[in-house]
């Protein structure tokens, strides 16, 4: 099948690319890695006028750590972020996180600025970049500005980006010595998507959990944070009962929904069995 | 001079493959083509109130738009089915009408309504979103299940209910006689699920009929060129056949759905026509999904009874067979003659009485799909065995030997008949289980059962062993039974002037190898190199005649129809060498490509012969020049594979997860031209029955919408979910055709599915779980875990 036809514009830059999304307005989409954006136009669900192709800015594309946060651009690939030294020493969890997107073709084209402004309730990052902490960087014409992971997915299909800004970043705090985190993803076979995923990070000090942040995807509209297992743990020790009996907590009061590949109950189930194997990783990475 | 046969020769086919030089139906571009969308029902069951094209015809560039109207204006017919199966009452089989494009209702999900024709594609599929469609959406039944229920909406209204026919085979009361004897009795209640064909090249279809010579050529994705000229021409549109060509060269997999005659054949052939181009359709792959015909669909409920000893006494049971929508090409004949024949398997099992109902449902057609009901009666039976076994406290392997049809060649003893109709040709079943049992060292499996479970790991064992029947089949007997044509093989084998050899034969590769294993049998028979054979296939203008391939029959079949030329060339050559050695013929001998007068070194090479043939200066008296024969093979019965497989899996308890962590395979497929070959079809064939007990299945909603339409959700089979198979064969030549072949195309999907459930279903069986729905996805297995758990 074939998109509905459109004009195509190669951005050279981001203010290039904040030009032409001003004049085009919303008769324009961003094309980034094109996994999620150009099924859905062969399909004809999404018809825009015009694309705006980001691939072609090399300055979106870096990934570096300033001032005890790595940057990551939001045309970094998969496969970029996977294998990226200073990702890997700094947010490990985040270079074992893109290696488990899709497969090899997805993650030699898909970006993270595109995963996460597509926000799609399976994918993921969105649950990994609320348990990090992480701040999102948008920009329009009139600057940019910094929203809290916390605060940047709104709903299914839908973030804090207002019309006229792209993702351009997205910071991660380094983990500090003393504090450990995980994603742990319970694949669906054929999209290899998230079924249910859970990142956990948790700072372990005189062997008690403290700062404890534990996401999920999968289980509802959109990645959330779960303060019922967060709470259940934090100034908890740091051992396996602890984090078994917070664990069992996971999405208690999140409505989930299922299908027919994994129905609610077993969604419910799996989110328990991650979130246990998430927390264990996140502490024995914090206490390595 | 060194022989090919038996020999793991590469597939010489590949190398276009790989470097992206084959030429598919959707790689040929024709002077002045245009191309069709196809406009498809998103409803299961709809009235079409009306359909307007108006803003459609006004775009630039659009050729044509055409719809159901259009073609029965034309007195067009129907989609024929090519096999008819009569009600147990004698009625005749319920046909109704599967038009090209419908008229009045849609019936499926995908039924097609109406064409769109353009300058090109992305026209096409621009106007294709402004033809208006009304429809009045109705009622549906998308479950097999459900498809006889008093209050279930019909399929086609101008039938008393849902039932295509009934079907009965075996003794009733001999079967119900036996059951009333036995001490055990072992039921079962599943379904077989629909699967989705998914051949990696979708299906395509290039009609053009060229005015000035009044002349149809189709380009079809096609497992079987010759059958779709003559259903098409003489059934549907009413062509002279000898005014149709049908070319499938390359075709990218079939599994079986490519064996049938489609509506979108029949419509870019006769919109050809109406608008005096060339005209393109290539579905797209969510239109592969709702309109390939499906597979499987068996509703089943089935009881085997035993003896104290384990001895089978009789088997009986019911399914109701989905045929989806439509009747498609062989779709009668799967749950019947593929399946309900096959249910002696490869037991003594002295009583068997099986009925099948045949219903419609709104959902897309369900035909052959690899291994076409072969699969279905092996699953029950290997299902009951390994369900039996643990109920009755027999080892599984022990109740298989204990009763085993005992060995027979077929040769010095007869074949064996079952209580089902047919006669198995050659057998030794015990030591493919044998050698299976020793290569997966199964006597110290129970024991490492045992201590896994001691630590929390769930590791189980199952088994199938079967016999299937392959290269369909003798013309008289299918006739018999049902079917609307002969199913022989014709082949000529053309030996050119210089000795190279030309074979065209009607066997039909999409993925088989034949250009490899063809070539190596003439290659072999006439002592020349492989290199100088060209395996010619797929065009009704270059074969004589063919039947297609489908049902392992390529080799079984259409290679025998290759060693009859080979025959009648070799007998011709040798009058020629004969004349030219100026020795008797009954004294010449043919060896390593040439003819040697016995006891002497006079000898004449088979190249000069060929020369000979067309320059016939020197020549026997009163016989015709050329070196080029022609036979037609129809087999004396079917072919009787056979084999043993068995699989070990774990089971991840928390999760459901299963993983595959061994799969032995004995198979026994007769004689073997090229283990690699037959290898690979092995693997991709064990891979696709892993396929189905894990991962596969089209599963409708309540509605008739489809639920896993794409690949986001149609979970496919990889390889980073399969383990090494380690496969190895026993060989039990066929005693009834020239090669001794039996056919290795579909028996690893055979006999892969059951082995696989059984296995799950054993290493649980300590918890008490004892059947499971396919396929066993984590959070099914879970939750069968949590129920025994909860008992
Ligand atoms: C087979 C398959 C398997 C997949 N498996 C997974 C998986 O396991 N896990 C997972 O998380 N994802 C998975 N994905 C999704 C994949 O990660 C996509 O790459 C991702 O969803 C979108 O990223 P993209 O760069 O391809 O964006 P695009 O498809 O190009 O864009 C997606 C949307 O975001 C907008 N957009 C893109 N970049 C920006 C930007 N910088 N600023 C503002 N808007 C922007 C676009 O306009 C569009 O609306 C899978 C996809 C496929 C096809």
């Amino acid at each position: 099948m074939l998109p509905a036809s459109f004009d195509y514009h190669r951005a050279t830059s981001v203010a290039d690319a904040l030009g032409m999304l001003g004049s085009l307005g919303d008769e324009a989409k961003i094309l980034a890695g094109g996994h999620s954006l150009i099924p859905a136009l062969k399909l004809r669900l999404s018809k825009p006028a015009h694309l705006i192709d980001l691939n072609a800015i090399p300055e979106l594309r870096s990934i570096t750590r300033q001032n005890g946060h790595i940057v990551v651009g939001a045309m970094a690939t998969h496969t970029a972020v996977q294998t990226s030294d200073i990702v890997r020493s700094a947010v490990p969890f985040i270079a074992d996180l893109a290696g488990s997107i899709g497969d090899a073709s997805v993650r030699n084209r898909g970006t993270i600025g595109g995963v996460i402004a597509h926000a799609d309730p399976r994918a993921d990052y969105p649950a990994a970049l609320l348990a990090a902490d992480a701040t999102v960087v948008l920009t329009s014409k009139s600057g940019s500005r910094n929203v809290k992971a916390d605060d940047f997915f709104v709903d299914m299909f839908t973030t804090a980006l207002a019309e006229g800004e792209l993702v351009t970043e997205i910071h991660f705090p380094a983990l500090a010595k003393g504090t450990g985190a995980s994603y742990q993803k319970f694949s669906h076979p054929a999209s290899r998507y998230a079924i249910v995923g859970c990142a956990a990070r948790v700072t372990v000090e005189g062997g008690v959990c403290k700062n404890v942040r534990v996401a999920f995807t999968g289980l509802t509209e959109k990645a959330f944070r779960d303060n019922g297992v967060e709470s259940a743990l934090e100034g908890k020790p740091a051992n396996e009962a602890t984090i078994q009996a917070a664990a069992l907590l996971a999405a208690k009061s999140i409505e989930v929904t299922g299908d027919s590949f994994a129905d609610e109950a077993y969604r419910r189930h799996i989110a328990t069995v991650q979130a246990r194997k998430a927390l264990l990783a996140a502490v024995a990475a914090a206490t390595k | 001079m060194s022989t090919v046969v038996g020999k793991p020769i590469r597939r010489v086919e590949d190398k276009r493959f790989i470097t992206g030089q084959g030429r598919y139906t959707d790689d040929i571009k024709l002077h002045g083509m245009t191309y069709a969308v196809i406009i498809r029902s998103p409803y299961a069951h709809a009235r079409i109130k009306s359909i307007d094209a108006s803003a459609a015809l006004k775009i630039k560039g659009v050729v044509a738009v055409f719809t159901g109207k259009d073609i029965e204006a034309d007195g067009m017919g129907g989609i024929p089915t090519g096999w008819q199966v009569n009600l147990i009452n004698g009625e005749t089989m319920r046909e109704p009408k599967h038009p090209i494009l419908c008229t009045d209702k849609v019936r499926h999900v995908g039924d097609g309504v109406a064409v769109v024709i353009a300058e090109d594609l992305a026209i096409a599929e621009d106007a294709a979103e402004l033809v208006q469609v009304n429809y009045e959406p109705l009622p549906a039944v998308a479950q097999v299940r459900d498809a006889l229920a008093a209050n279930a909406p019909k399929v086609h209204d101008e039938l008393p209910d849902n039932l295509a026919f009934d079907w009965n085979i075996g003794d009733k009361e001999k079967t119900d006689a036996a059951f009333a004897t036995a001490h055990h009795v072992t039921t079962l209640e599943f379904y077989n699920q629909r699967l989705v064909p998914n051949a990696i090249e979708p299906r395509s279809a290039i009609g053009h009929y060229e005015e000035g010579r009044d002349f149809y050529t189709l380009y079809t994705s096609t497992q079987n060129p010759h059958l779709i000229r003559l259903l098409m021409s003489a059934f549907v549109l009413q062509l002279p056949e000898h005014k149709v060509r049908v070319v499938g060269s390359d075709v990218g997999g079939g599994f079986g759905s490519k064996i049938f005659h489609y509506a979108e054949e029949a419509l870019v052939t006769w919109a050809s026509k109406k608008i005096k181009r060339p005209i393109k359709w290539t579905a797209a792959r969510s239109e592969s999904f709702v309109t390939d015909a499906h597979g499987r669909d068996h509703q089943t409920t089935v009881s085997m009874a035993f003896d104290k000893d384990g001895k089978i006494l009789g088997l009986r049971g019911h399914t109701i067979a989905g045929m989806g929508a439509y009747l498609s090409t062989f779709a009668p004949a799967v749950p019947t003659y593929l399946h309900g024949t096959l249910l002696q398997g490869l037991y003594t099992t002295p009583a068997i009485y099986y009925k099948v109902d045949a219903v419609f449902t709104h959902t897309t057609a369900v035909d052959a799909y690899r291994g076409a009901g072969r699969p279905e009666a092996t699953y029950l039976l290997e299902r009951l065995m390994d369900t039996a076994a643990r109920e009755m406290k027999i080892d599984p392997a022990e109740l298989r030997f204990k009763n085993f049809i005992p060995p027979f060649d077929g040769v010095t003893q007869p074949g064996y008949q079952t209580q089902v109709a047919l006669q198995y040709d050659s057998g030794n079943y015990a030591p493919t289980l044998h050698k299976a049992l020793e290569i997966i060292d199964y006597k110290n499996f129970r024991k490492r059962q045992e201590e896994a479970r001691k630590n929390g790991k769930f590791i189980g064992i199952g088994f199938s062993t079967f016999v299937e029947a392959c290269g369909i089949a003798p013309s008289a007997v299918v006739g018999s039974l049902g079917a609307r044509a002969g199913l022989y093989e014709s082949a000529i084998v053309r030996v050119q002037p210089t000795g190279k050899v030309s074979v065209y034969t009607g066997s039909h590769s999409h993925g088989q190898g034949h250009e490899t294993t063809f070539a190596q049998i003439v290659a072999d028979s006439f002592g020349i190199p492989m290199e100088d054979v060209e395996i010619v296939h797929g065009d009704t203008e270059q074969i004589p005649f063919g039947m297609g391939t489908y049902g392992s029959r390529s080799l079984a079949v259409g290679g025998s129809a290759i060693m009859k030329s080979i025959d009648k060339i070799k007998e011709k050559g040798a009058k020629i060498a004969a004349h030219l050695l100026e020795a008797n013929e009954a004294d010449l001998v043919f060896a390593e490509g040439k003819w040697t007068v016995k006891g002497t070194d006079k000898s004449i090479p088979f190249q000069q012969v060929a020369l000979t043939a067309y320059v016939p200066h020197n020549y026997p008296a009163g016989l015709e020049p050329g070196l080029d024969f022609s036979s037609f093979y129809d087999p004396l019965n079917f072919t009787f594979p056979f084999g043993a497989h068995i699989a070990e899996v774990e089971v991840e308890a928390e999760t459901g997860e299963v993983k595959v962590t061994r799969y032995v395979s004995v198979d026994d497929v007769g004689t073997i031209i090229n283990p690699m070959i037959v290898e690979g079809q092995l693997h991709g064939g064990i891979a696709q029955g892993i396929g189905q007990a894990l991962y596969e299945g089209a599963f409708y909603d309540e509605s008739g919408q489809l639920l896993q339409g794409t690949y986001m959700d149609y979970t496919m089979p990889r390889a980073d979910n399969l383990p090494m198979f380690e496969h190895s064969t026993t060989v039990t030549p066929c005693p009834h055709n020239p090669l001794g072949a039996k056919g290795a195309g579909e028996a690893g999907t055979i006999a892969s599915t059951p082995t696989i459930v059984n296995a799950i279903v054993d290493a649980l069986s300590h918890l008490g779980v004892s059947n499971l729905e396919m396929p066993c996805t984590p959070a099914r297995v879970w939750s069968a875990i949590q129920t025994a758990k909860g008992n």
